[in-house]
């Protein structure tokens, strides 16, 4: 891999960058009636523990069935996959996902808080710690005080903020998030960005992001992973060096264009490919 | 402001009031070859009719805005009403209506339209207030109906056989409260509510097991179709043979009633779950019953309920049915077939209307339940901030 490796800030990175997702010559075909669709081809990837990595790409790349196969809600038909050493399903049972997806998805009859006990009450935690980690998993996400609202009580944001305070309620050791921001207006967008970075930033975990703004990509990612259609497979790794804490200003930096100039390329050269 | 409107039903109404002042009021008795009654002997329903008059052309050219002018209306209407009542019964115009009373229920009718317009219009912010507009619509329209039934079978003399007026059934339900009760409990309390439970309760079992089976789905479902193609009248007399002639034998026909709108309605709603709320609960590693009860099952609540409410009237229905097949002399079904022999046409009607009764309550009650279990549901929203 040719990766610009710059490290600044060597003090923020975490200390062990064990491998928690490894994926080696991964490939997925769905069979239908038209013929096999070759949903993903070739696929490598390592995502390192505390990573945030974005895929990036155009509709039909593959970058939410890579996720679905790191989730187990896929099987591969063809390559290796470990989630922290052990299989997809294994993992999927030892509940290390926490996935957020492009819709919130939140139970309608469940109270905010109800929703996000909801993985909890499934993995058998008491009442009282479970109340006390939706408490603290709202509070992460400015939803304190939003605890007996139902879902249609709450605008968009405020509903997608709730579905990512269920996934970070129970701990997981991956954040999948699948475009969550995808059907909410820029000013929000920009507004989750922040926090979602600062989130990251304060419990240093793993995140698994599909989005298809480049801005997005550039400005939330560790690392930026560029695919491209027909067959979806990995174009381009991009590493970035920003520092954790970084806020919305860098996105005028020079480097942040040069960086958004790279995945701009990639994605170009990934649809020529096409023509 | 815009022109003046006259009030149409105003002006019908005060115009038919003034006919009915003219034209005879009753029709002439054929023993005595003279008129039956006659306006001017029947003070109340002269000052009934005067009233009309004066209060029609009043709002005619005021036209009806406020909810006091329509209640104004509806007072002028009910006393109208009253007077009428008290004409047919008290001064023997009952079967001798003539063309003057008739003219006086369309001035009555002209201005209970207009009342009833006026309330069904409200709207208020206040709860309080516009619950009671809410009730009172219904509530009105529903005597009304019962008043024209009453005058149209007193005033034309039709024979208690073909339809008894309301007034007969009401004082035979009253009378006759012992043998309601105890057909009520008979029919309603033992057959229908075991029935119902029986058919609904082993339907959203055995829907659970459908979904979990695939065999079940594909051979299971066409079987229930055509069991619920079976016509009741047919199944009734051979539910009777097998069970027995007490209750036994109507649960049976419920069941077999009420058992497939359950069953395909569960089955549908157990797959009513979007597929992104499957998948999230795939990724906590939810196991089969888990996701049964945390997201299935709650998303499939308004079908369930929606099977629930089909079902209870189809249960009545079939009770009352199944008692013409056999039944001990007590019930619902059974009392009409027999007082139905005997011309006793009042019983009979008097229980389509304890029938009717339990019905409304029993859906209402399920409608109720409802309400409560699937608040979350859009038909129900309430935004509460």
């Amino acid at each position: 891999m040719t990766l610009k490796q710059v490290v600044n800030n060597v003090a923020e990175m975490p200390a062990s960058k064990d491998a928690v997702v490894d994926i080696k010559n991964l490939s997925l075909t769905f069979q239908t009636a038209d013929g096999p669709v070759y949903a993903l081809s070739d696929v490598d990837l390592t995502i390192n523990e505390g990573d945030f990595v974005s895929f990036i790409g155009p509709s039909g790349c593959g970058k939410t069935t890579l996720l679905r196969v790191i989730a187990d809600l896929e099987k591969p038909t063809g390559g290796d996959i470990s989630i922290n050493g052990v299989s997809p399903e294994q993992a999927r049972e030892n509940r290390a996902y926490g996935y957020v997806f492009q819709a919130p998805a939140l139970l309608p009859w469940r109270s905010i808080e109800r929703n996000v006990t909801l993985p909890l009450e499934i993995m058998e935690i008491s009442k009282e710690e479970r109340i006390k980690r939706a408490h603290d998993a709202l509070k992460l996400v400015e939803l304190n005080g939003f605890e007996k609202k139902f879902p249609w009580q709450l605008s968009g944001g405020m509903q997608q903020r709730a579905s990512i305070a269920r996934a970070l309620s129970f701990d997981a050791d991956l954040l999948l998030m699948d475009e969550p921001f995808g059907a909410l207006d820029e000013i929000v967008r920009d507004h989750l960005n922040e926090q979602l970075l600062k989130l990251w930033a304060r419990t240093n975990k793993t995140v698994a992001f599909v989005t298809h703004s480049i801005p997005e990509a550039v400005y939330l990612s560790t690392k930026i992973v560029v695919m491209s259609p027909r067959p979806g497979r990995i174009i381009d790794v991009i590493e970035t060096d920003f520092p954790r804490d970084r806020s919305l200003d860098i996105r005028e930096t020079p480097e942040f264009l040069e960086i958004a100039h790279r995945v701009r390329e990639g994605l170009r050269a990934g649809h020529s490919n096409d023509e | 402001m815009t022109p003046m409107k006259l009030d149409k039903f105003c002006l019908v109404g005060a115009i038919a009031a003034l006919l009915a002042l003219i034209f005879p009021l009753a029709g002439i008795d054929p023993d005595t070859g003279k008129q039956v009654a006659f306006v001017g002997d029947i003070p109340g329903l002269a000052i009934a009719m005067a009233l009309c008059v004066i209060a029609g052309a009043a709002f005619t050219w005021l036209g009806v805005r406020t909810v006091i002018s329509g209640a104004v209306i509806l007072a002028v209407a009910v006393f109208g009403c009253s007077q009428a009542i008290a004409t047919l019964y008290d001064y023997g115009v009952a079967g001798y209506a003539g063309t003057g009373f008739w003219l006086f229920i369309i001035s009555l009718w002209a201005f209970v339209w207009r009342g009833i317009d006026v309330i069904a219009n409200y709207r208020s912010l206040e709860m309080a207030k516009q619950q009671a507009a809410n009730v009172i619509v219904p509530v009105a329209f529903g005597v009304w109906l019962l008043f024209v039934w009453e005058v149209v079978v007193s005033g034309f003399g039709v024979p208690q056989v073909l339809l008894p007026p309301p007034s007969m059934i009401g004082v035979r339900f009253v009378t006759s409260t012992d043998i309601m009760a105890a057909d009520f409990y008979q029919t309603f309390v033992k057959a229908v509510l075991s029935g119902y439970v029986l058919g609904c309760g082993s339907a959203f079992v055995m829907a659970i097991a459908v979904d979990r089976v695939p065999f079940l789905k594909r051979g299971l479902l066409p079987l229930g179709n055509m069991v619920s193609a079976l016509p009741i009248i047919g199944v009734a007399p051979i539910m009777v043979m097998w069970f027995g002639f007490d209750w036994q034998s109507k649960a049976a026909v419920i069941v077999i009633m009420t058992f497939f709108p359950m069953l395909v309605n569960t089955v549908t709603g157990l797959n009513a779950a979007g597929k992104l709320e499957r998948d999230l609960m795939a990724t906590y590693a939810s196991g089969y019953w888990s996701t049964l009860f945390r997201l299935r099952l709650p998303a499939a609540m308004p079908f369930v309920f929606n099977a629930l409410k089909i079902n209870s009237t189809l249960a009545l229905i079939g009770a009352i049915v199944a008692e013409f097949f056999g039944t001990p002399i007590v019930g619902m079904g059974f009392r009409i077939s027999t007082e139905v022999g005997r011309m006793n046409i009042d019983m009979v009607w008097a229980e389509i209307a304890l029938a009717a009764l339990a019905g409304t309550v029993f859906y209402g009650a399920v409608a109720y339940i409802e309400r409560k279990a699937t608040s979350w549901h859009p038909s129900f929203r309430v935004r509460r901030h």
